[in-house]
């Protein structure tokens, strides 16, 4: 059987339905068969994403019609409780202050650097929402968002970012692995803990985070394939924001989506608006609740726009134009959801001003944090890089303890901070 | 050199690993008993099977290790007896078996992968380099990478291209590593365990000509002195050995040219020359004690590696001398390495490799007259 993303073809494949044990070439067993003799459907029509991208929200803040939800048999995503979805407005409200805040701590020469996620809140909002209290987060670089609105400390999250250590917080205890440069290698580690969760026989969900750019790596495949071999409970996020620093997509995939490739490995994909944020809780929490029933893993592509550069350092003018970025200020995922909200009764003028006192208390922490001088203790570059400092470690630590005595008997400063 | 070593329980997790200790005890005690040939294979296949009884999170995984028991055979038989859980085969995929391990350590458990072929491990080498060796440092302590990952490296086998590599030079420059290469089928086992007991990640190297030589070995003996040590908090890791005495020069060298070395000193022993060989076994963390002991006691050295020397282990051994024996030199550290050419093809090996003939030439070129 050929699996197509012509609709035509698939459009004829769907009038001559066939169960997987109709059908000799096709090997599908557990979770992917039992769902396609569910819903009737083919196998294809399960594992390719619906044929049009999940919106609930259209981006003037109106809950479309069912029927125009882009839902499909097999494709169904029940619309979130309102307690969702007002935690999920706050946590947006909340991770545009966080980003703004951010950028303005860098332009003020606070911070080093920092990958923005303006007009991807909802992606990191949702993210983190879709979670359960025992699930893994492995994050990109651009993810600090949905890094706090896990629960990790603001302050402690932007340390790597800030410059006194590669990551401020422990992975172990948020559960959420440490936010991750090199792209989709962290795809792999989001693997091997769901690997071992389930030799253990714990019923964790990892969410594997990426970007558009990232799915053209070599791990990218190694961690999907890794993960559907096996049967993990993973569910893949692609933040498909348009582009890898200046490369558009169209230079990264001719897929037709990035959300198709999941069927080459045998796995569930979706598209979704990744500026709605009532549409991707619906798809991510259906994601997780069918990793964690035993599905094995799916991919969800989530379609956004990085509204700025790629960091302080890079100049977007060079590779876009204004008219396309306004473009995708009309569909914030911010404004869309107040006026959704409002519209539905949730949101009065009481909660929002609660919502942005707790997002301007957010930004205070981070104003306060980052303009405190913590000063760096130059022997910790020895202390872990092994669990027991080597001979070798011992020596040089000796060494530079003796240099910056040297330096601070002779009243000279250093410029390591040791003096400090 | 730190006397502790850590017990096999979980770096990052909490399951207690001293009643699967007590079983492979028992199970130990049932073995075969006193000095029999061993093969370094069988060595390395003990140490697993044993490192496995004792914890229940030391898994084993890479490609062919499973049913087939490895292309080198040293899996064999773990699929069979710990069952598809613990031993299983992965997808073709290097990085994907690193990279899966790095996330199995993170989350509780001691993965020992095998890469099948040196140069077949490279595929991985960003994984190694920018995560295994990293992520202890990166989160200031607060995650471990309690892992192995199995090499077999080094030539001498006619092996085509691709399947002889030396490549412990890449691993070694690497912080965050550590690199052990057993030379001696007790080693084989000894060191091993101690890779596996690491709760830093280790690159174990296993010269793959070296798989099938034998010694006469106790395995039940040195699976007791394994269990003594961890009761005693003591270790031979890190620790450089001295494989033959002599007064006159050392040898240092690591892995597969060690034996080289031996039969190297037990022909000048025939031309009158005492020649010390010391075996590194550790390359990271090195020895410089043990090293240094013996060029200070002879006053003379050459360094022995399969490797290219250009910025290699061997380089690096010989400027440590250097920087701390200098006084005691006699004569200018000579090494006899590989050529800093690609590894040859099997019918050119030979004259690549380095042989007893040639760490001879070096030995004589010790300014002796003087």
């Amino acid at each position: 059987m050929t699996i197509s993303a012509d609709h035509t073809a698939r459009d004829r494949a769907a009038q001559d339905r066939r169960l997987p044990d109709q059908d000799e070439d096709l090997h599908v067993e557990g979770p992917v068969a039992e769902a396609v003799r569910k819903f009737g459907i083919t196998v294809e029509d399960y594992l390719l994403p619906a044929r049009h991208q999940i919106q609930m929200v259209d981006q003037d803040g109106n809950l479309k019609p069912h029927s125009e939800q882009g839902t499909e048999p097999g494709h169904e995503y029940p619309l979130p409780g309102d307690e969702e979805l007002l935690a999920a407005y706050e946590q947006l409200v909340v991770g545009r202050r966080v980003n703004d805040q951010n950028s303005a701590l860098v332009r003020q020469g606070r911070m080093a650097v920092y990958p923005s996620s303006h007009g991807q809140e909802a992606c990191q909002v949702a993210a983190a929402l879709c979670l359960s209290e025992g699930d893994w987060m492995f994050p990109t670089y651009r993810d600090s968002v949905a890094v706090m609105a896990r629960g990790v400390d603001p302050v402690q999250t932007m340390t790597l970012f800030r410059g006194d250590w590669h990551s401020g917080y422990n992975p172990a205890e948020h559960k959420v692995g440490i936010q991750c440069t090199p792209l989709t290698t962290q795809l792999l580690h989001a693997v091997g803990v769901a690997h071992a969760a389930k030799l253990r026989g714990e019923d964790t969900v990892v969410l594997a985070m990426c970007g558009d750019g990232a799915t053209s790596e070599g791990d990218f495949h190694e961690a999907l394939n890794f993960a559907a071999v096996f049967h993990l409970p993973v569910v893949f996020f692609v933040q498909n924001n348009q582009y890898a620093i200046s490369v558009p997509l169209a230079h990264q995939s001719v897929a037709p989506s990035l959300a198709h490739k999941a069927v080459g490995y045998g796995m569930a994909g979706e598209r979704v608006d990744g500026n709605d944020v009532v549409a991707l809780l619906a798809v991510l929490d259906r994601a997780v609740k069918l990793a964690r029933e035993g599905s094995g893993p799916l991919l969800v592509e989530a379609h956004t726009y990085r509204m700025q550069a790629h960091t302080n350092a890079d100049d977007a003018t060079r590779y876009r134009q204004d008219s396309e970025v306004a473009q995708w200020v009309a569909r914030d995922p911010l404004t869309r959801m107040r006026t959704y909200l409002a519209g539905k009764g949730l949101l009065d003028d009481d909660a929002e001003s609660r919502i942005s006192e707790k997002a301007e208390a957010v930004a205070a922490q981070l104003r306060n944090g980052l303009s405190e001088d913590v000063p760096v203790d130059p022997q910790d570059l020895f202390k872990y890089v092994y669990s027991t400092p080597t001979p070798q470690l011992k020596e040089q630590s000796a060494l530079l303890a003796d240099e910056l005595e040297r330096e601070a008997s002779a009243g000279g400063s250093t410029n390591t901070g040791a003096a400090k | 050199m730190s006397p502790t070593v850590t017990t096999s329980s979980e770096a990052n997790g909490n399951v207690s690993s001293a009643t699967a200790r007590a079983a492979a005890s028992a199970a130990a005690t049932a073995a075969a008993t006193g000095p029999q040939a061993v093969t370094m294979a069988k060595a390395l296949n003990t140490a697993m099977v044993d490192a496995m009884h004792a914890d229940k999170s030391v898994l084993v995984f890479g490609e062919d290790v499973g049913t087939l028991g490895g292309v080198f055979r040293i899996t064999d038989g773990l699929t069979k007896t710990f069952g598809e859980q613990r031993c299983f085969d992965t997808p073709l995929a290097e990085s994907g078996i690193v990279g899966m391990a790095v996330g199995m350590a993170i989350n509780g458990m001691r993965p020992v992968v095998e890469m099948q072929f040196d140069a077949f491990a490279y595929p991985a080498f960003e994984q190694i380099v920018s995560h295994v060796a990293k992520m202890h440092n990166r989160t200031k302590g607060a995650l471990k990478l309690p892992m192995v990952i199995r090499v077999p490296y080094a030539g001498g086998i006619g092996g085509v291209e691709h399947h002889c590599d030396s490549s412990e030079s890449y691993y070694a420059h690497t912080a965050g590593l550590k690199v052990f290469t057993p030379a001696t089928v007790a080693d084989g086992y000894r060191m091993l365990r101690e890779a596996i007991d690491s709760d830093d990640p280790v690159m174990f190297m296993e010269p793959k000509k070296l798989y099938w030589s034998k010694d006469l070995v106790d395995l039940e003996a040195l699976r007791n002195e394994h269990e003594a040590n961890i009761e005693r908090g003591t270790s031979t890791e890190g620790r450089a050995a001295v494989a033959r005495t002599g007064t006159d020069a050392t040898l240092i060298a690591y892995g597969p040219s060690v034996p080289t070395a031996l039969a190297a000193a037990a022909a000048a022993e025939e031309e009158g020359r005492s020649l010390e060989v010391i075996d590194v076994r550790s390359i990271v963390p090195f020895d410089d004690e043990t090293v240094c002991a013996s060029v200070r006691k002879t006053g003379r050295a050459v360094v022995i590696a399969e490797a290219h020397g250009f910025a290699s282990v061997s380089s690096e051994i010989v400027a440590r001398v250097q920087e701390r024996c200098f006084h005691y030199l006699a004569a200018p550290i000579r090494r006899v390495t590989g050529f800093d050419v690609p590894y040859p093809a099997p019918k050119l090996e030979h004259y690549y490799l380095p042989g007893v003939d040639r760490i001879l030439d070096a030995v004589d070129d010790l300014q002796w007259e003087d």
